[in-house]
């Protein structure tokens, strides 16, 4: 049989290593931008305005023009071969924007525009308000729905940490990736990308349920045998169901990826890495953690690290 | 296999056709004329802003935060502005209150936004207009002396919409009357208006100025009997009432065929002809009709794609009950495009993604259920057994999990009620109602179908290993 818990170390060393690349990007980000992964204009408020050009266009001068009339706070970035350009700046009046369309046009020919979203600096605020309060409620519900459905297992607080250590971990690799894709790729966290780190973290809770729930029964049908054994088949005996599960829902999400329109492309980016690394964490993460817990392994670590700590 | 089975795929087929029939894309509608009661209904699916290009407005009462907003002028600033969208000629907006001082703006398709928006920021200017002893029907656009005196225009305007007029002057450049006509009063002087009755108990309009206004209107009337004086707002003759004597205090009715409801709006206009409240845009957001008609081919194809890779998947994995699962979900994807056309949902991006979402929950009960029958299958029970407590010992798992998604989707679906977030709603919806319709096609179809195969194939079923995918 194949021992999945067995190299525990390694996996814990590979989430560690996640973990700690995110946090650096994300304070790496909080100097160099003033905040741990760029917002949207639907939290800061501000002006958005995508256009698309018949040709290539020069994103010097583009910033060059944006700069002329009055934008000069603005980020201009360019997509799709240089053709599309989007324009980023503090809540920008009607005026303004069709003066830069006016001025872009005798660049570079007349643009079509794509969107143009401006929202003010109080929605933005509500919207913050909002989605902290999103937040908030998620957390409680899922820590309500942890502790029902362990409300009768013997030891029922480990596994309950065990989860909401799981969930943790999927949050902080999640906010991770946003921090790194804004440093690299522009991404910023909208209101969309919210909805999928909530989504995603709500089944991958579900996931490690699942997981938890089998090892739970099979505990009582085979005393006796060691507790790493019995995680260990029960590991094996939903990893179907999870693959299948999971491997359904990423053929959807890699065919919108692919197929589907460029405006919700990072928010099913988003959830399909959620999706993986929830499965991956729910194996690799939380089952191996609530072994070391049961074996008393735990705390042989921590005091191992204590005592290091003392002697150095 | 027992009646009730009989009962459930006589219902399943049903369904199954009424869903067909609504989600089929050339859908002609309901056009029924049953015993003089006549039904109309058009069975379409509603596409958002994001797909089908268009923008959306929030407007909001321009004043201090602490200064309460009277709802009475509130409802009258949306009446006005909803005046002003169905002037545009948009098809299907939305003009709705959102919280005590918000006015939100849907435009479909509008395809010029600048000058929406400066219409509906405008102040509404109403005015008292000499029509040279010609009656103008009411809704004739008019020139008057007043807007080419613009200084006095824009100082009703406290926020600067110099673009407004602009914008006005090029969307609506056609003045079936090039005359421009004398404004002798403006909504300034008006001091009260309100719905009387005359003495034949007929609604009529009665109406109070200020004293430097009653003056004016005092000589105006006195020189002009027997002639027209007409009432515009924004350049539109709302009505043209005929003067019938010297009015010098200021005071007077404005008579005409109108109904007491008529009467009322008409009150509301005179008091509110100039917004009531001072609006200013919060936020707005606009989609190319080029990028939403994109998204809607590509959303399509995505969609299909992932369909049928999932189908697929479903039917090489666990054969048989596979199949008869692939079947249900196709029932599954009808359901869905039903209830949308018919609620209605409106679709967005994000909503199409919750609902492709769904349908990988929807797959998900089936793979419990089927995993759970292999199971049994291996520990040496007979097929009869398997399909019953794999449907059975799988039911706890798939409620649970449902109902997770359920709260998360309705903390979206509130959170999604914050404007800025409007589009998460969409996915909240679809993904909730998904989760919902696949309880019926993931369990109750799919096992009245593999049911219903045991009844043909019986227990030799299980001996075909290949056939279950074991």
């Amino acid at each position: 049989m194949f021992h999945l818990v067995q190299k525990r170390g390694w996996y814990f060393a590979i989430s560690a290593v996640l973990l700690l690349i995110g946090a650096v990007a994300m304070i790496y980000s909080a100097i160099a931008l003033g905040e741990p992964f760029r917002l949207s204009i639907d939290f800061t408020g501000g002006s958005l305005l995508e256009l698309r050009f018949e040709q290539p266009v020069d994103l010097g001068r583009v910033r060059a023009i944006v700069a002329d009339v009055g934008l000069a706070e603005a980020t201009v970035q360019t997509l799709s071969g240089d053709q599309n350009v989007i324009v980023r700046s503090k809540p920008m009046e009607v005026a303004t924007k069709e003066e830069l369309k006016k001025l872009l046009g005798e660049a570079f020919g007349q643009p079509t525009e794509l969107r143009f979203e401006s929202v003010g600096p109080t929605v933005g605020q509500e919207t913050t308000r909002a989605a902290g309060l999103a937040i908030l409620a998620s957390s409680i519900m899922i820590l309500a729905f942890i502790a029902l459905a362990f409300r009768s297992v013997p030891n029922a607080f480990r596994y309950g940490v065990c989860a909401i250590a799981k969930m943790l971990h999927d949050v902080f690799l999640l906010l991770g990736l946003l921090s790194i894709m804004g440093l690299l790729a522009g991404w910023e966290v909208d209101s969309l990308s919210l909805t999928a780190v909530l989504t995603v973290v709500g089944f991958s809770v579900q996931d490690v349920i699942v997981v938890f729930d089998r090892i739970r029964e099979n505990i009582n049908r085979r005393r006796g045998e060691p507790f790493e054994t019995i995680v260990n088949r029960s590991l094996l005996e939903t990893l179907h169901r999870s693959l299948a599960t999971q491997l359904n829902a990423i053929f959807v999400m890699i065919s919108i990826i692919f197929f589907g329109g460029v405006t919700i492309r990072q928010f099913m980016l988003i959830m399909l890495i959620g999706m993986v690394t929830g499965t991956y964490s729910s194996l690799f993460f939380a089952v191996p953690l609530l072994v070391v817990w049961e074996r008393g392994e735990l705390g042989r670590f921590f005091r191992r690290l204590v005592g290091k700590g003392a002697t150095a | 296999m027992q009646p009730r089975d009989y009962r459930l795929l006589a219902l399943i087929a049903l369904i199954t056709a009424l869903a067909a029939w609504v989600a089929w894309p050339a859908n002609p509608g309901i056009h029924l004329n049953l015993f003089g009661r006549k039904i109309e209904r058009e069975i379409r699916i509603l596409q958002g802003l994001d797909l089908q290009g268009g923008m959306q407005v929030l407007l909001e009462a321009d004043l201090p935060a602490d200064q309460p907003v009277d709802a009475e002028a509130m409802q009258a600033a949306k009446g006005i502005v909803e005046n002003r969208v169905n002037g545009l000629g948009v098809t299907e907006p939305v003009v709705q209150s959102v919280g005590s001082r918000r006015i939100l703006v849907e435009l479909p398709g509008i395809q010029d936004p600048e000058a929406a928006v400066a219409t509906l920021r405008q102040t509404g200017l109403m005015e008292w207009v000499d029509t040279n002893g010609v009656y103008l029907a009411p809704g004739t656009v008019i020139k008057t002396d007043f807007a080419t005196s613009a200084a006095s225009g824009a100082a009703i305007t406290p926020t600067a919409t110099l673009t407004a007029t602009d914008g006005i002057t090029t969307t609506a450049p056609v003045t079936p009357t090039e005359k421009v006509y004398h404004t002798v009063l403006t909504g300034r002087s008006l001091r009260r208006a309100t719905v009387e009755f005359d003495s034949n108990g007929l609604p009529v309009i009665g109406f109070e100025l200020d004293s430097e206004g009653a003056k004016i209107f005092a000589e105006f009337t006195a020189n002009n009997i027997g002639r027209y004086l007409a009432i515009a707002l924004d350049k539109v003759i709302i009505s043209c009432p005929r003067i019938s004597s010297a009015i010098p205090e200021g005071r007077g009715q404005i008579t005409g065929q109108f109904t007491v409801a008529e009467a009322k709006a008409m009150v509301l206009q005179l008091r509110y002809g100039s917004l009531p409240i001072p609006l200013k845009v919060v936020d707005t957001r606009a989609v190319g009709p080029t990028l939403g008609q994109d998204s809607v081919n590509k959303s399509v194809r995505a969609g299909t794609i992932g369909l049928v890779i999932v189908l697929l998947f479903m039917f090489i994995y666990y054969r048989l009950p596979g199949f008869l699962a692939d079947l249900a979900l196709i029932i599954y994807a009808l359901l869905n495009l039903t209830l949308f056309k018919l609620i209605p949902v409106t679709l967005t991006l994000p909503g199409i993604a919750g609902f492709l979402l769904s349908v990988g929950m929807a797959v998900d009960a089936n793979i419990l259920i089927f995993e759970r029958m292999r199971e049994e299958l291996r520990q040496g029970r007979t097929l009869q057994r398997a399909i019953d407590s794999g449907f059975r010992r799988a039911w706890t798992s798939i409620l649970d999990s449902n109902v997770s998604t359920w709260i998360i989707c309705a903390i979206l679906w509130v959170f999604g009620n914050s404007f800025g977030a409007s589009m998460v709603k969409g996915f909240a919806v679809t993904l909730a109602l998904g989760v919902a319709v696949s309880m019926f096609t993931a369990v109750t179809v799919t096992r009245t179908f593999v049911r219903t195969a045991f009844a043909i194939g019986g227990e030799k079923l299980g001996k075909i290993r290949w056939l279950l995918g074991i």
